[in-house]
């Protein structure tokens, strides 16, 4: 498997300006999107969970940008950085941390079930390893429909440990499915360090007796997560075969906000922050003469003033009405008119989406003087 | 009509569905080239090659997981669980998942899947391969439950459900694979979800069968009419989710008795939401406590003679109507 594994750092080369530059905005614009979630988090905006990505924004820039524009991305709970990459509104994912009906779901997901079909990023999912499956069924309906498609799925180091790693690598290879698994090795499965959670520590490796071939690159590096991926995603979409690349990163800030951190030291996050993917590859677009002083403060003050609009716009958003609560759950149709059909359980129930565009008389419990229940109705009954 | 078995009636759902939709496609533990632990895919290998029809390795959640992706990327696939006992490895995906995709992210997209599996006792599979778990998946918003009874609503259920664009979990049983039965000739014979069916009229008694007690219900109701002048209405509601509740509480507007019967477990079971159903909207109407009958609450044993006891005969379904009718 050795031919297969690429580590190219050598063959580094800036990409055009302009290519570099947006690279470099992206990068930004996801670290102060970040930063602001967590002050949002901090002030009670958000709610839940918040895992950010701060310190992975090479790792999510790098790999997205080998994507085209057909092609298909999932990741997991720790997204926002994902789907901002695809060309997802800053205004809808902030929205979407703040439950608001102008958010990516209409506020049905939050923090980590992102989702922007348009833009084809498949989601951000709450069950570690669970997006592996639905990857390889999308290369699977790719490969069937005979679309140029590929798909790159995005888990953590401790998803590797899910038995859905296992069977998926064996029926990717098994069926030449068109994706490419990269494992965001950022060394800890939440607080447990990898050579903690898992026997094998070269995670490039552990899709090998599955029959898929790895890399590795350094998820620092936007440049070298560009090129190796692009490679990966070559072979997948010219060769039919998965490819799993190992993408080495580390995330500054906590598994969620909700993170003491005991479990690393200090001066381990210090010396990694030594390698801040924006900083340095601001630097090298500095140096390079790509960027000067001035230009590279007015983008980062242009990605500031960006995330304060979407915090607006996200606060200014309405929370969903009440009478939302069962809209979506069911594709509407001959076999299911409406949630009342598969929910029985009161004559005055809330309505779906469809009810309450249809004329009353024509509702099935309307002979038992329904109304809309309200919101006071509902609380009511779940308080008894 | 032509006479069929239920398994010949599926298989003849599915070849339809794949020769009317390019998309419908197929994945399960030997489907293919051994043509089906029960034989429900006999022949389509041949017939529609291994693009269409995929014999997976043995990964219940993956098959599953997949199905589910491939749904929301433009597939119908139909994914068999060789029992319904695996099915509890494929959980994470189907309620997770398949079951949650659609409100989590929205209504952005919709997950056209199928997941097809055998349950019930009496073939001495012991307690890995014999269970009865409709609630399981009745508990579950986002899913649409089938249990076809007949040979006719097997074919007719399995066609709605692959064109439903919502995920169905088609629930059929090793019982009645081998029962023969009249179904349309028709190929667009289709049978609607949420539509009980009255299997036999009568003014005395509801009950209410599933899966395969709604024929040990209707055998249970001749032996009332003959032995006890009872005349018992029999319903099979088909689909659990939705349900038909209307049918059913008509019915027993209308006797003012309801005994409901299962096969899987009691508690948390399906006659216990019925009966709660029932009570909610039909307690007037009733004349006597609505009675369950039910497998019972144990893993099912291998022996011959305490897996017959372990779920419902036309016996304890008799016993339960007089239970009902001596309160009169």
């Amino acid at each position: 498997m050795a031919e297969h594994v690429a580590h190219t750092t050598e063959q580094a080369g800036l990409p055009e300006p302009e290519v570099a530059r947006e690279w470099l905005e992206t990068m930004t614009l996801i670290r102060r999107f970040e930063e602001r979630a967590g002050e949002m988090y901090a002030k009670a905006k958000v709610g839940g969970f918040l895992h950010l990505a701060i310190g992975e924004e090479a790792t999510i820039v790098g790999s997205t940008r080998a994507l085209r524009d057909q092609d298909y991305l999932i990741s997991t709970y720790r997204s926002h950085g994902h789907t901002l990459a695809r060309g997802s509104d800053p205004n809808a994912v902030m929205a979407e941390l703040f439950g608001r009906v102008d958010g990516l779901c209409k506020g049905r997901g939050g923090s980590m079930h992102m989702f922007d079909l348009a833009n084809r990023f498949m989601g951000g999912y709450g069950i570690v390893g669970g997006n592996l499956p639905l990857a390889a069924g999308f290369a699977l309906a790719s490969d069937y429909l005979g679309r140029d498609e590929v798909t790159l799925c995005q888990f953590g180091d401790g998803a590797s440990n899910q038995g859905t790693f296992g069977e998926t690598m064996n029926l990717a290879a098994l069926w030449r499915l068109p994706v490419v698994f990269m494992v965001t090795n950022n060394q800890f499965g939440m607080g447990t360090a990898l050579e903690r959670h898992s026997a094998v520590t070269d995670l490039m490796r552990k899709g090998e007796g599955f029959g898929v071939p790895g890399m590795r690159c350094d998820g620092m590096d936007v440049m070298d997560t560009y090129r190796v991926t692009s490679d990966a995603l070559a072979i997948a979409r010219d060769e039919r075969r998965p490819v799993l690349v190992e993408a080495v990163t580390y995330r500054f800030r906590g598994h969620s906000m909700a993170d003491p951190e005991e479990y690393r030291t200090k001066e381990q996050v210090d010396e990694w922050r030594q390698r801040d993917p924006v900083v340095v590859f601001g630097d090298e677009l500095v140096a390079a003469g790509i960027l000067d002083g001035d230009a590279r403060e007015r983008l980062d003050r242009a990605a500031i003033e960006r995330i304060d609009a979407a915090v607006a716009f996200a606060d200014a958003s309405p929370h969903p009405a009440p009478n939302a609560l069962y809209d979506d759950i069911y594709v509407l149709g001959d076999q299911v008119r409406g949630w009342y059909s598969v929910d029985e359980r009161t004559p005055t129930p809330h309505r779906g989406e469809d009810e309450r565009a249809m004329d009353s008389a024509d509702l099935p419990h309307s002979d038992q003087g329904e109304t809309v229940t309200k919101p006071t109705d509902a609380a009511q009954r779940d308080a008894d | 009509m032509a006479v069929m078995r239920y398994r010949e009636a599926l298989n003849a759902a599915l070849r339809e569905e794949m020769e009317r939709d390019s998309d419908v496609m197929l994945m399960g533990e030997d489907i293919g080239v051994f043509n089906g632990a029960f034989k429900v895919t006999a022949g389509l290998l041949e017939e529609f090659g291994e693009k269409r029809v995929r014999d997976t390795p043995i990964s219940e959640n993956t098959i599953v997981g997949m199905g589910v992706g491939a749904a929301m990327t433009g597939l119908r696939p139909v994914v068999e669980l060789m029992t319904i006992n695996f099915s509890l490895l494929a959980m994470d995906q189907i309620v997770n998942h398949a079951a949650s995709i659609r409100y989590m992210f929205g209504g952005q997209v919709k997950v056209p899947l199928v997941v097809r599996m055998p349950q019930g006792a009496g073939h001495q599979l012991g307690p890995t391969h014999s269970h009865s778990w409709e609630a399981l998946f009745l508990h579950v918003p986002g899913l649409l439950v089938a249990t076809p009874t007949t040979a006719s609503d097997a074919k007719g259920l399995l066609k709605s459900a692959i064109r439903d664009d919502n995920p169905v979990i088609f629930i059929e049983h090793e019982y009645l694979y081998g029962q023969r039965g009249e179904v349309p000739d028709d190929e667009d014979h289709t049978v609607r979800f949420g539509e009980a069916a009255i299997r036999r009229e009568g003014s005395d008694v509801t009950i209410v069968g599933i899966s395969r007690m709604a024929l040990t219900a209707a055998r249970a109701a001749k032996t009332l009419s003959e032995e006890h002048g009872i005349e018992a209405e029999v319903i099979d509601p088909r689909t659990l989710r939705p349900l038909d509740l209307d049918t059913i509480l008509e019915s027993v507007r209308k006797t003012n008795r309801c005994v409901i019967v299962e096969e899987g477990w009691p508690h948390g079971g399906v006659g216990a939401n019925l009966a709660a159903l029932i009570q909610e909207q039909a307690f007037d109407d009733l004349d006597a406590p609505v009675q369950r009958v039910t497998g019972a609450d144990v893993p099912m044993p291998y022996s011959k003679p305490l897996e017959q006891i372990a779920f419902p005969h036309e016996q304890q379904i008799a016993d339960a109507v007089l239970a009902a009718i001596g309160d009169r």
